[in-house]
Order: structure tokens, then C-alpha cells, then sequence
């Protein structure tokens, strides 16, 4: 069973992978080569659905789909490899994703629990061998900021104010 | 200066505790080293060739006189008793312990300062004129921008994983003493015809392996903008710049690729589309930080010819050493780090206590870091400069040198670094010898020499007059030579004369060159510019002619 750090909450995924078991009635996320070209495969599903995204995907062309969506993965290959901090924003942000963002992959670990949790994601899928409690734990390490970015419960001053 | 409020403190006190629990982890295995490097990295810690390297910030070069005390206890007590200025006005520690590092930036903290991004691939120190607020030809004062700059880009949560480094420099004048044309971004203060504040940004320059200068992405950029502006451009570059190739990987590759005017286009939609969600700086705040940059209370004090009467070495340190200021009765005075016989950049902690001791008598208690290396005293009463000269020369600070070929700006080469190919002070000191005449010196007036010990031009030898750059030849040290660089409102890029020579021979090769230029000269014509009129020839027949087998 998978693990997962959702809403500062360690809980069971409930989601799960094209590829993977699963029933008509669980939440799905299909690759995003496949949400273009293989409509069959999902449109006709009632349950939740989500996708999964690389770096170099340009999170723009997910804008026809966004309604639809209701968890984007995001994937994040190594710790330096920083693509997916930029196109979390642009969700969030110009693009106005409000659904569950997730970072998945080797670069998901406590010391950028806080970084990815400010860029917006609210969903933690951290590599093998991270305990997704020292994901939680690790949002607690700054309880201020100076730039503007997704609300966290811990912050208690930010210097410059989203408008 | 600007003092923190418990914002500021807070987030450095914790970043420290996050640090300290960083070394931990790594100390106690649970971190292994390709996890803990990039922790590292971002907190200014190096593995170097002897010991770790602490890479100190020094925010656009600015410090009191108990940050400068406290550097020197630290260095004293946890290093050999010496720091290094570098060229980005930061001070490098060489030999402190991993397991102290915690202990060192909990220390800095009390002060008010940090080593957070001083390396990694992430927004660096940002750097400014260290001229600032006391030029004559100052536009505005660039370091409340680049304090607002600092904060912005402190654990920013989007950019501290870039494909490289990012460097910005701000500057307020139009001579460009921060050599912003050759940062990944460079930010020039303007006024339009209405009086307001507003910043020319160029992009895109760099040193390095590839030297470019920046190009303009926007000629105006209203200051309410500037943080909006700086998110569309690094997030164009975070999501766009190359992650495959370290030696492509920094902002100009990527200009270069799509083309400025593709990439301006790239930027100013991302500007648009993100602007209402981009972080803005309330006139409230910009006002917060200018009121710690106001000018000093300045008695009213009479110009006063210092050096009249006076002898001849006072003389010249003054000619040499002291600049105008804007203010009747005061004079910056810059602090040579370059005394003949010693690493450009160097200073003790004995001396770092005695110019701490010497601001907080003559200077306000600021002393400045230079882009050059060497220190700034920039508040002087002219009625105190000549026991300040008698202080300072006994601290073996008042080498009279400043802007001469010997104040030379060199990285810290094969001796500590682990990219370099060639040392860099022992050609330093090879040259201080041959041209240890200070006359001689005057003769040739002002000349940069600018020495890299690798390609990744730490020593920025593309923009000095003569630049050199070290190279490893079948495993010994050769050096490059290049004529004709600048950064100083006119931005050039070198040009290589020829061979690379061999390390005994560069000094030598140095002095047929400037004879040269004693020969080529037109009267009262500095060397630079004896370079741009004849063109490197001339140069090139008589930097070999001694030497035609060299290869």
C-alpha cells in the first residue's frame, strides 16, 4: 500500500496508476500522452480522474482538460532537476488548478517538503525509502517567508504580499 | 545599513537550526553525500581540495564594523586566522571544519548574516556599485533594491533548483562599477523624463567558459514591476534553460538559442499572464528599506587639500587610494588588499579588527567589500585621512596601488580550488615582484589585470585589460593571455594574443607587453585604450619576440 502526505494528513493513496489494479469505481490517473490521444480509455469513466506529467510537458496544453481533472502528478526525477516548482506556479497560479497537485519522484523529500508545499503542491508522494512522516515533519521548519506563495498553516509572517 | 526585523532574524536563525540538522543527518549517515550536496551547495559550503570552503554572504558589500569583528573571531577560531574577499564581495573562509560550519553560521546570525546561496544552483549574493550613495554620478542609490532583491530571493520556493547559478548586480550610476553587463542579470537605474524610478534590464551576460555580455530585454521597467519582472525571467529560464549539459546550462545559452527578441517575447507573456499573482513590493516597503540607506548625518565640513605639504608616499596613497565624494569635506578611501607579497584578497583577522576599529573612528562604522577585492572606507573626513594612512600602513593596509597593474583581481586557483587547472598566486606574486617599482607602476597608469585559474573565469580575465587564464598542458600550469577586456561602462570581451606560455614566463611576457605599450602610447593614453586604437598586433610581435619557441 502506497503512502502518501495529503492535506499535512499521512493516509493509503487512494489513487491509482494506469497499469495498476483497480476498479471502474476508483480514482484514476493516466498518463498525459494517453489523456490526448485515448479519450475511449477515460472519458466515459464517473470516477475522479488524474494525470501525470514530466518536466519538459508544457503544463499549458492542460489547460482543455483542467475541468475535467481532478488531480494533476507532477514529476520531479531528481532533487536538482527544479522544472516542476515552475510548472506547479503556473498551475496554481495563471492557469487556476484547484484540485489536488502532487509531486512524485526521487526529488520528493523532507528537505523540499516546505519549497513544494509553497509552490502549491498539497500532495506528497515521496520516492521509496522517504517516510512521508519526515515529509510532515518538515513543513514545521520555517514559520515565515518572504516571498508569496500557496497558504500554509505554520507561516505566521511573509514579507511581500500576494496582490 | 539595513538592520533586520524579527522576520528577518527568525528565518536566518532557522535556517541555520535546518542546516544544523542537515549536517546531522549527512554526519550520521542518513544523508549521503550526493543527497547532502546540493544542502550543502545551497547554504555556501564547498568541498574543496584541503577542507570544506564557507562561502560568507555579504549583501552588495556592505558591513558594520561588529559583522567585520565577528568575521575576524570566526576566522580565528575556527579557520587559520585569515579570510579571502572574492569578486562577488563575499568572504571565503578555506579551512573550517564540516561538523563546525552549524556553530559558524549560528554566530553569523547573531550578526545579521548568512551564508544561505552563496553556491548552488540557485540566485546568488546579489552585488551592487560599491560606490553606492556616495558617487557624484550616482542616478539613485541601488542597494535598497538590491536589499528587496535579497529577501525576494532568499529560499524563494519556485527558483532554488535552476539548471545553474544566477547572478543579478544592480548599479545606480551610469559607470558601471558592478560590472552588471557580464550577470545572468543586470539591473541599471534610470530616471525617465518624469522623474520616476525604473531599472534598464539586460539579460543573459556571464562569464565563464562562454563569455557574453547581457543584452537588453526591456529599456524601462517601472520599479513597482521589478520583482514581477525578475519571476517571469527566471521562471522562463527554471522551466526552458538546458539541464543536460552543465557547460550549457546558464541563462545566456538559452538567450543565445532562442534568440533575444524570442526570448523577450517568452518573458514579457509570462509577465503579463502572471502579473496579478506575481509578488509586489508596497510603496510602504520599498519606503522601509530606503530609510536605512539615508545619508549619514555628515558634519559641514570644507574641501581641504590633504596631501598638500605632505610626503610624497602620503601623496601618492592619496592620489592613488582615495576617491572623490559627494559630500564637501569627505573622501572614500579603499583599502588595498593587494600588498606585494600577498593573495589578492586576503586579510587577516588582526586586520579585519583594526579596519573595524578604524570605521567605527572615521567612517560610521561601515566598511564596504569591493568587486575588485579589496575594501572601502566610504565616509572619510579628509581631515582624517593622513592619521588614517599612518594607521593603515601599520597594518600593512596602505599599499598605494589601487587601479594599478598590480591590484589584481585573481580566484584562489590550484591552490584550494577543485576546478581549477593552474594556480593563480603564484603567478599573482611572480607579477607583484617584477613590477614591485612603484614608479614604474604610476608610469603605466591604470591597468586591470584579471587571472583565472580554469575557464569557469572566476578572475573574469575576459574583462580585464589584460586578462590570463590558466590551463593545463600534459599536466603543468600554462597561461592564456588576452588584451583588450573591460567591464567598466564599457563592456568588452579579451582577446587571446597567441600561445599559452609557460608559468615562469607569464610575468616576463607581462613586461614586454606594457613596454610595448610605453612605446605605442599617445600622450596621456591609458593602456586600455592604447589597446582599442592599434589593435592586439602590435602587442601579440612583442609579447613572443623573446620567445618565438613558445607553444
Amino acid at each position: 500500500m502506497r503512502l502518501i502526505l495529503r492535506q499535512r494528513e499521512v493516509l493509503p493513496d487512494p489513487w491509482r496508476y494506469s497499469g495498476e489494479a483497480s476498479s471502474a469505481a476508483e480514482p484514476l490517473i493516466v498518463p498525459w500522452l494517453q489523456l490526448q490521444s485515448e479519450s475511449a480509455s477515460w472519458e466515459h469513466r464517473t470516477a475522479p480522474l488524474g494525470t501525470r506529467l514530466a518536466p519538459a510537458d508544457a503544463v499549458e496544453a492542460l489547460t482543455p482538460f483542467l475541468a475535467r481533472l481532478s488531480l494533476i502528478a507532477l514529476e520531479l526525477p531528481s532533487v536538482g532537476d527544479g522544472r516542476g516548482y515552475s510548472q506547479a506556479r503556473v498551475l496554481r497560479g495563471r492557469l487556476g488548478f484547484r484540485g489536488e497537485l502532487r509531486a512524485v519522484g526521487p526529488g520528493v523529500r523532507p528537505d523540499q517538503a516546505f519549497l513544494l508545499a509553497r509552490c502549491g503542491f498539497d500532495s506528497l508522494e515521496p520516492p521509496a525509502g522517504v517516510d512521508p512522516e519526515a515529509l510532515r515533519l518538515a513543513l514545521g521548519r520555517y514559520d515565515v517567508a518572504y516571498q508569496p506563495g500557496a497558504p500554509q498553516v505554520e507561516l505566521r509572517r511573509q514579507r511581500f504580499p500576494a496582490p | 545599513m539595513y538592520r533586520y526585523d524579527e522576520l528577518d532574524q527568525t528565518l536566518v536563525e532557522q535556517r541555520v537550526a535546518e542546516f544544523r540538522d542537515q549536517v546531522r543527518r549527512h554526519l550520521a549517515g542518513e544523508l549521503s553525500e550526493e543527497e547532502f550536496r546540493p544542502l550543502r551547495l545551497r547554504n555556501g559550503l564547498y568541498l574543496q581540495r584541503h577542507a570544506p570552503m564557507l562561502r560568507i554572504a555579504i549583501p552588495y558589500g556592505l558591513l558594520s564594523s561588529l559583522q567585520l569583528r565577528t568575521l575576524a573571531a570566526i576566522a580565528r577560531r575556527y579557520d587559520r586566522g585569515y579570510g579571502h574577499f572574492t569578486t562577488r564581495q563575499n568572504l571565503q573562509l578555506n579551512w573550517p571544519a564540516l561538523a563546525d560550519v552549524p556553530d559558524i553560521l549560528a554566530e553569523l546570525a547573531r550578526v545579521q548574516m548568512h551564508a544561505i546561496q552563496t553556491s548552488g544552483n540557485c540566485v546568488r549574493n546579489v552585488t551592487a556599485d560599491h560606490m553606492a550613495g556616495i558617487a557624484p554620478d550616482e542616478i539613485d542609490d541601488p542597494r535598497p533594491y538590491c536589499e528587496i532583491i535579497r529577501q525576494w530571493a532568499t529560499l524563494h520556493p519556485e527558483f532554488t533548483y535552476l539548471p545553474r547559478k544566477f547572478k543579478i548586480a544592480v548599479t545606480g550610476s551610469p559607470e558601471d562599477r558592478a560590472a552588471s553587463e557580464v550577470h545572468d542579470v543586470g539591473l541599471q537605474l534610470r530616471r525617465d523624463a518624469g522623474g520616476e524610478l525604473g531599472f534598464t534590464v539586460r539579460v543573459g551576460g556571464g562569464l565563464g567558459r562562454a563569455p557574453v555580455i547581457g543584452q537588453v530585454i526591456r529599456e524601462w521597467l517601472p520599479l513597482e514591476e521589478l520583482l514581477a519582472y525578475l519571476e517571469a525571467i527566471l521562471r522562463v529560464y527554471n522551466l526552458y534553460g538546458r539541464r543536460d549539459n552543465i557547460h550549457k546550462a546558464r541563462i545566456k545559452v538559452l538567450v543565445k538559442a532562442l534568440g533575444i527578441e524570442r526570448f523577450r517575447e517568452e518573458v514579457e507573456r509570462e509577465w503579463r499572464a502572471s502579473r496579478a499573482a506575481a509578488p509586489r513590493v508596497p510603496a510602504a516597503e520599498v519606503e522601509r528599506v530606503r530609510s536605512f540607506f539615508r545619508p549619514h548625518p555628515y558634519a559641514a565640513l570644507a574641501d581641504y587639500e590633504a596631501d598638500a605639504g605632505r610626503e610624497a608616499a602620503f601623496r601618492a596613497w592619496y592620489r592613488y587610494n582615495t576617491r572623490p565624494h559627494r559630500v564637501s569635506g569627505y573622501r572614500a578611501v579603499l583599502i588595498s588588499l593587494k600588498a606585494h607579497g600577498a593573495v589578492p584578497g586576503d586579510i587577516t583577522s588582526a586586520q579585519m579588527e583594526g579596519v573595524a576599529a578604524l570605521a567605527d573612528r572615521v567612517s560610521f562604522g561601515l566598511v564596504r567589500s569591493t568587486h575588485s577585492q579589496n575594501l572601502l572606507l566610504a565616509d572619510v573626513p579628509q581631515r582624517a585621512l593622513y592619521e588614517l594612512w599612518r594607521d593603515l600602513a601599520a597594518l600593512g593596509l596602505a599599499t598605494p596601488n589601487i587601479g594599478t597593474l598590480t591590484d589584481m583581481i585573481a580566484c584562489p586557483g590550484l591552490d584550494f580550488c577543485s576546478l581549477a587547472n593552474a594556480g593563480t598566486i603564484s603567478v599573482a606574486r611572480d607579477i607583484q615582484q617584477r613590477f614591485d617599482d612603484l614608479d614604474y607602476l604610476y608610469d603605466l597608469g591604470e591597468i586591470e589585470i584579471k587571472i583565472s585559474g580554469c575557464m569557469n573565469a572566476c578572475g573574469h580575465h575576459h574583462v580585464g585589460h589584460i586578462g590570463i587564464l590558466g590551463v593545463d598542458k600534459h599536466g603543468e600550469e600554462w597561461y592564456q593571455i588576452s588584451l583588450g577586456g573591460s567591464a567598466n561602462g564599457f563592456t568588452a570581451l579579451g582577446e587571446v594574443i597567441g600561445p599559452s606560455v609557460a608559468q615562469h614566463e607569464v610575468a616576463a611576457t607581462l613586461e614586454r607587453i606594457v613596454e610595448a605599450y610605453r612605446e605605442l602610447r599617445e600622450d596621456g593614453e591609458r593602456f586600455i585604450d592604447t589597446v582599442r586604437r592599434t589593435g592586439i598586433a602590435p602587442f601579440r610581435e612583442r609579447a613572443y619576440a623573446a620567445h618565438p619557441q613558445a607553444a
